[in-house]
C-alpha cells in the first residue's frame, strides 16, 4: 500500500507565537512556519495505513525551501519514508487552484503510483478547504471527504470510510470508493488500533523513524517547475484565477457591559454578588436579561 | 474461535518484576510472548520500598535474566541493615546484618520507575524477536473464556486475544485472580499497606550523612512508639540521589484503630532520630502508596487454573521476614518458573500442564516454604489467638518483660532474634512482636536521641497537588456500593489520600438528613487516588484499575 499526505506549513497562529503589525496585519517574516494543524489528521489516517497495510507513506508539500522542517516534523509523526518539496520562485503565491495543479503535477511525477492520497481539511491561512478537491480534480480520480474512520481492503481493491455529513442533524455515511482514491480528513478523524499487532507495528515504526527524521534530507526530493515541466501560465500568481475582493478585519467584540471588580474577602461586595447571581441558581427563575 | 482473533503463546499482564522476568524467560526459550502493561510506561504505577534481594538459594535472580541490571536500573547496592527500636526519646539500635547477608548474595536499593522501565525496555527487544512485544497503555480487564475455560485475555484497548498460557503478574489487587475467582480482597488481615515519600538529596549529600562511599547504601528499620500502637514498621533505604523513607502496617490495624497513614508517615519523618539525616531542607520528590500482600496467609498453594497462572503479589508471593520485606525477588523467581514450566509442558506437547508443573516448581525449589512457613503455620493458631496475645503483651510490658528483655539484650539474644530466620518465620502478627518488644527494649536498654527534627513534611493536599495525574474524566474506577459509615467509612482514614476532616481526598465523610435524623456516610471522588488497593479490601466498593494510561503516574516509585 503507497500513500501520499499532502501537509502545508502555515504562520503559528497560537498565542503567543502569532505576530501582527498595528494595523492587525499578520507579520509573516516574524511568525514561525508549522504544520498546518488540520494535517495532523491526514498524517494519522496515513499512520494507520501504514500500520494496517505495510507499505510506503510519502508526504509531499508545495512552499519555500523554509517547510523542509515542516516536513521533517510530518515525517516523525507519520513515520514516513520519504518527503517531497515542490519549489520554485515561479510557484510562489498560487491559489489553491495553482496549488492543486502543482501537487497533482508531483503525484504523477512519483516513480509509483499511490493507491491513496490524504489531505487535511482546510488550512489555517487559507481556510478555503479547496486545495484537496482541487488536487483530485486534477488527478481525475475518486474523493472522499470529511472522512472520520478508514478500513482498506487490499484484496478487493476497495477504500471503505465513514464520513460525517454536518447538517441540521449530523449524519454519518459509510462509502467505499475504489483505489487509488483520494481523502480529505476530517478534524473528527480518529484512528482505531485494537490490534496488538498492529501497535506493535506502530513501536517498530517509531523506533525505525527517529535515524531517518535526525537524516531527512537524505530522505528529501525537491522538484523546481522545469523538473515538473508544468506551463508557467498554470502555477504561481499568473496560474491563480481566485480574486481576493477584500479583506475584513475581524471586528472586535463590543465590550457594552460593564464590569464590578470583588475581591472575594470584601464581604458586603461578595453578598451583592450572591443577591445578583441568586435568581439564577434556583434554576426557576428566568434569566431577566440586561 | 473467531478467524481474525489473535493469538500469542503466551500473554504476560504486568510489566513489574513478576512479568519481566517470565517475559525474558519465555523470549529465551523461543516463546511468542506478548507482554501488556498499563502504565504509560513501565514502573509509572509501582511502589516498592525497596531493596531487591538476589538470593543464594534462589533459582533465578534478576541480575541472572537481565545482565547489567545491578549498573544500569539499581540505585546503590546496600550492605548494611538496622533497626533502631524507639520509645519516648530513646533508641535502641541492633544491627541486623546477619540476616541481611543470610542467602544474600547481594541486595540493591531501587526506585521502580527507572528499574521497571529499563527492565521492559530489555523485554520489548527480546520478546520482539519472538514475534510478539510490549505493549504499554494497555489495561486488561479480565480473562477470555471459551466453554467455561480461560483461553485468553479481554482488555479496555484491544480487541479479545487468545493464549495458551496467561501469566497474570498484575501484581497486589489483581484484576485476574478475582476474575478467576482465586482471590478476594475480603479479608483486611491478609494484606499490609506501605506508604512511601523519596527526598531528594544530593549524591553528596548522602555518602556524608551516612558515612558511605558513592558505590556503598543503607538500610534503616524503625519501629516502637512513634506508630502510636498500630503494628509495622518504618524504612529507610538509601539511593544515588535521594532516600526512601517509608512504613508498612498490618491494614487490619490501621482499620481497627481509623489510623491516618500519612501522618504516621510523618511520625517517622519528622522523629529526633532521622534528624541524623534529613533536616529543614526537607524535599519530597514523590509521596506513593500500594497494598501489599502477607504471603503467610495469601500465598496461594496451587497459583493456576487452566490456562491460567499466577505470579508475584498477584499471587501473594510478598515474604515479610519480620522486617525485611521480600516481593520482587519472589517475583523474579516465580515469574521465570511460570515460564520454564510452560517451556517444559510445550515440549512434552501438553501446554495445558503448565499450572501444575509451575506448582511443583514453585514447591521443589523451596520458594513456597519461605513464602509460607510450616513453622509459622503451627504456632500462628496460639499465638495469634486473643487470649494468648493478650497475655504476652501483657508480659512483655510487665516489670519481669522487661528485666527479661534487658538481660537478652545484654546476652546478645534480642539482636540473635531479630537475626535469626527460624524465628522472624514464626513471628506472631501481634502488637507486641511489632510496637511492645521494641518498646521496652528501648526504655530499659535505650541510648538518648540528642538530636531535633527541623523536617515539616508537606501537607495531604500539597502531596496530592504534587502528584501526576490523566484524569479518566467521567469515569471513575471505584464506585462505592455501601455508601453507609458502617460498611465503608474505614476507607475515609486508611485511605492515604484522604483524611477525616480533609475536603481534597478521595474519601470524604458527609452528613445526610434521612428518616427524620442524621446520617453519617462517605462520598468518594477518585481523581485524587493513587490506586493503592485499600478500599478495595476495607470499604464495600466495586474497584478496577483505570483505563490504560489514565489515573496516577508516578515519576519515581
Ligand atoms: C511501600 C512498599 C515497600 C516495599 N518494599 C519492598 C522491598 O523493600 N523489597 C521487596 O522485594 N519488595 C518490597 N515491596 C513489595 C514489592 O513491591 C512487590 O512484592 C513487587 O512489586 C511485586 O512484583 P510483581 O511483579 O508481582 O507486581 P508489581 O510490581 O506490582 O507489577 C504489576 C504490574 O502489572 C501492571 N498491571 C496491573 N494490573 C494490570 C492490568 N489489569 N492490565 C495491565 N497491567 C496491569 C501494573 O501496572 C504493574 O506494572 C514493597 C511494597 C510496598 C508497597
Ligand atoms: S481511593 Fe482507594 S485505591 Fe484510591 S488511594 Fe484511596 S484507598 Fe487507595
Amino acid at each position: 500500500m503507497r500513500s501520499v499526505v499532502l501537509t502545508k506549513g502555515v504562520p503559528d497562529f497560537r498565542e503567543g507565537a502569532v505576530s501582527f503589525d498595528e494595523d492587525g496585519h499578520l507579520e509573516r517574516g516574524k511568525t514561525p512556519t508549522v504544520m498546518n494543524p488540520n494535517d495532523e489528521f491526514a498524517l494519522k489516517a496515513a499512520l494507520q495505513t501504514k500500520v494496517r497495510h505495510g507499505g510506503n507513506v510519502s508526504v509531499m508539500s508545495m512552499g519555500p525551501p523554509g517547510y523542509k522542517e515542516v516536513l521533517q516534523e510530518a515525517m516523525e509523526s507519520v513515520y514516513a519514508d520519504d518527503l517531497y518539496l515542490l519549489s520554485d520562485r515561479e510557484m510562489a503565491a498560487a491559489d489553491t487552484w495553482a496549488t492543486g495543479m502543482t501537487l497533482a503535477t508531483g503525484i504523477e511525477k512519483m516513480e509509483e503510483r499511490p493507491d491513496v492520497v490524504f489531505a487535511g481539511f482546510k488550512t489555517a491561512d487559507g481556510e478555503t478547504g479547496h486545495t484537496g478537491p482541487q488536487t483530485d480534480w486534477c488527478l481525475d480520480w475518486p474523493i472522499v471527504t470529511h472522512v472520520i474512520s478508514l478500513d482498506i481492503d487490499e484484496e478487493e481493491g476497495i477504500l471503505r470510510a465513514k464520513r460525517l455529513v454536518e447538517g441540521e442533524f449530523d449524519e454519518i455515511e459509510t462509502v467505499e470508493a475504489p483505489l487509488p482514491c483520494f481523502v480529505v480528513t476530517d478534524p473528527e478523524f480518529e484512528p482505531t488500533y485494537r490490534k496488538a499487532a498492529h501497535r506493535l507495528t506502530w513501536k517498530d515504526l517509531r523506533e525505525e523513524t527517529q535515524d531517518r527524521a535526525e537524516n531527512f534530507e537524505d530522505h528529501l526530493t525537491v522538484w523546481n517547475q522545469e523538473e515538473l515541466n508544468l506551463d508557467p501560465d498554470y502555477i504561481g500568481l499568473d496560474g491563480s484565477p481566485t480574486i481576493v475582493s477584500s479583506v475584513d478585519p475581524i471586528p472586535k467584540a463590543p465590550s457594552e457591559r460593564d464590569a464590578t471588580m470583588v475581591t472575594p474577602d470584601d464581604e458586603e461586595g461578595m453578598a451583592e454578588v450572591f443577591e445578583e447571581i441568586a435568581p439564577f441558581t434556583t434554576g426557576a427563575a428566568e434569566a431577566e436579561g440586561d | 474461535m473467531t478467524d481474525d482473533r489473535e493469538h500469542y503463546e503466551a500473554v504476560v499482564v504486568g510489566a513489574g518484576p513478576g512479568g519481566a522476568a517470565a517475559a525474558a524467560t519465555l523470549a529465551n526459550n523461543d516463546v511468542e510472548t506478548l507482554v501488556l502493561e498499563r502504565g504509560t510506561e513501565a514502573g509509572s504505577k509501582n511502589v516498592s520500598g525497596g531493596l531487591i534481594y538476589a538470593e543464594e538459594s534462589a533459582p533465578y535472580t534478576v541480575d541472572d535474566l537481565f545482565p547489567g541490571f545491578r549498573e544500569a536500573a539499581s540505585e546503590r547496592p546496600v550492605t548494611e541493615n538496622y533497626i533502631h527500636a524507639l520509645a519516648d526519646d530513646k533508641v535502641r539500635t541492633l544491627d541486623l546484618g546477619d540476616i541481611h547477608h543470610h542467602d544474600t548474595e547481594w541486595a540493591d536499593a531501587v526506585l521502580r520507575r527507572r528499574m521497571d522501565s529499563w527492565l521492559a525496555e530489555r523485554v520489548h527487544e527480546m520478546t520482539r524477536e519472538t514475534g510478539g512485544g510490549l505493549l504499554t497503555d494497555v489495561r486488561v480487564n479480565g480473562l477470555l473464556r471459551e466453554d467455561g475455560h480461560i483461553v485468553g485475555v479481554t482488555c479496555d484497548e484491544l480487541d479479545p486475544i487468545g493464549a495458551d498460557m496467561v501469566v497474570a503478574a498484575d501484581g497486589v489487587n489483581s484484576e485476574l485472580a478475582r476474575d478467576a475467582g482465586m482471590m478476594d480482597w475480603e479479608e483486611p488481615e491478609e494484606w499490609f499497606q506501605g506508604v512511601k515519600a523519596v527526598v531528594q538529596m544530593t549524591p553528596e549529600e548522602v555518602d556524608e550523612r551516612f558515612d558511605i562511599d558513592d558505590d556503598e547504601g543503607e538500610a534503616h528499620l524503625f519501629s516502637g512508639d512513634l506508630f502510636e500502637g498500630v503494628r509495622g514498621g518504618g524504612f529507610l533505604y538509601t539511593n544515588r540521589d535521594s532516600l526512601s523513607i517509608g512504613t508498612v502496617f498490618h491494614l487490619d490495624s490501621i482499620a481497627a484503630q481509623q489510623a491516618e497513614p500519612h501522618e504516621l508517615l510523618d511520625n517517622l519523618l519528622t522523629h529526633p532520630l532521622l534528624a541524623r539525616w534529613i533536616d529543614a531542607d526537607y524535599h519530597e520528590r514523590e509521596y506513593s502508596a500500594k497494598l501489599v500482600p502477607d504471603s503467610k496467609k495469601v500465598a496461594h498453594p496451587s497459583p493456576h487454573k487452566d490456562r491460567l497462572v499466577l505470579v508475584g503479589d498477584a499471587a501473594g508471593q510478598m515474604q515479610a521476614q519480620g522486617p525485611i520485606i521480600k516481593g520482587m525477588n519472589h517475583a523474579v523467581t516465580a515469574g521465570a518458573l511460570a515460564a520454564e514450566a510452560f517451556v517444559e509442558a510445550k515440549s512434552r506437547g501438553k501446554p495445558g500442564k503448565a499450572g501444575s508443573i509451575y506448582e511443583k516448581k514453585l514447591k521443589n525449589s523451596g520458594t513456597m516454604s519461605k513464602l509460607r512457613p510450616t513453622s509459622y503455620r503451627a504456632t500462628a493458631p496460639v499465638s495469634e489467638n486473643g487470649v494468648v496475645a493478650g497475655v504476652t503483651d501483657a508480659l512483655a510490658r510487665s516489670p519481669l518483660g522487661s528485666v527479661g528483655l534487658t538481660v537478652a539484650d545484654k546476652l546478645g539474644l534480642v539482636e540473635w532474634g531479630f537475626n535469626s530466620p527460624l524465628v522472624l518465620k514464626t513471628l506472631p502478627d501481634i502488637r507486641t512482636a511489632y510496637a511492645t518488644v521494641p518498646e521496652v527494649l528501648a526504655k530499659a536498654t535505650g541510648e538518648v536521641i540528642t538530636e531535633t527534627s527541623e523536617v515539616q513534611p508537606p501537607d495531604l493536599a500539597e502531596r496530592i497537588g504534587d502528584l501526576t495525574y490523566d484524569t479518566d474524566v467521567g469515569n471513575p474506577h471505584i464506585e462505592v456500593q455501601d455508601n453507609s459509615w458502617e460498611a465503608s467509612g474505614t476507607a475515609v482514614t486508611a485511605c492515604p489520600v484522604s483524611a477525616l476532616d480533609f475536603g481534597g481526598g478521595c474519601y470524604r465523610e458527609e452528613t445526610v438528613k434521612a428518616n427524620g435524623g442524621e446520617e453519617r456516610v462517605v462520598s468518594l471522588d477518585t481523581q485524587p487516588c493513587v490506586e493503592c488497593g485499600t478500599c478495595a479490601v476495607v470499604a464495600d466498593t466495586h474497584w478496577e484499575h483505570p483505563h490504560g494510561g489514565k489515573g496516577v503516574e508516578y515519576r519515581e516509585g
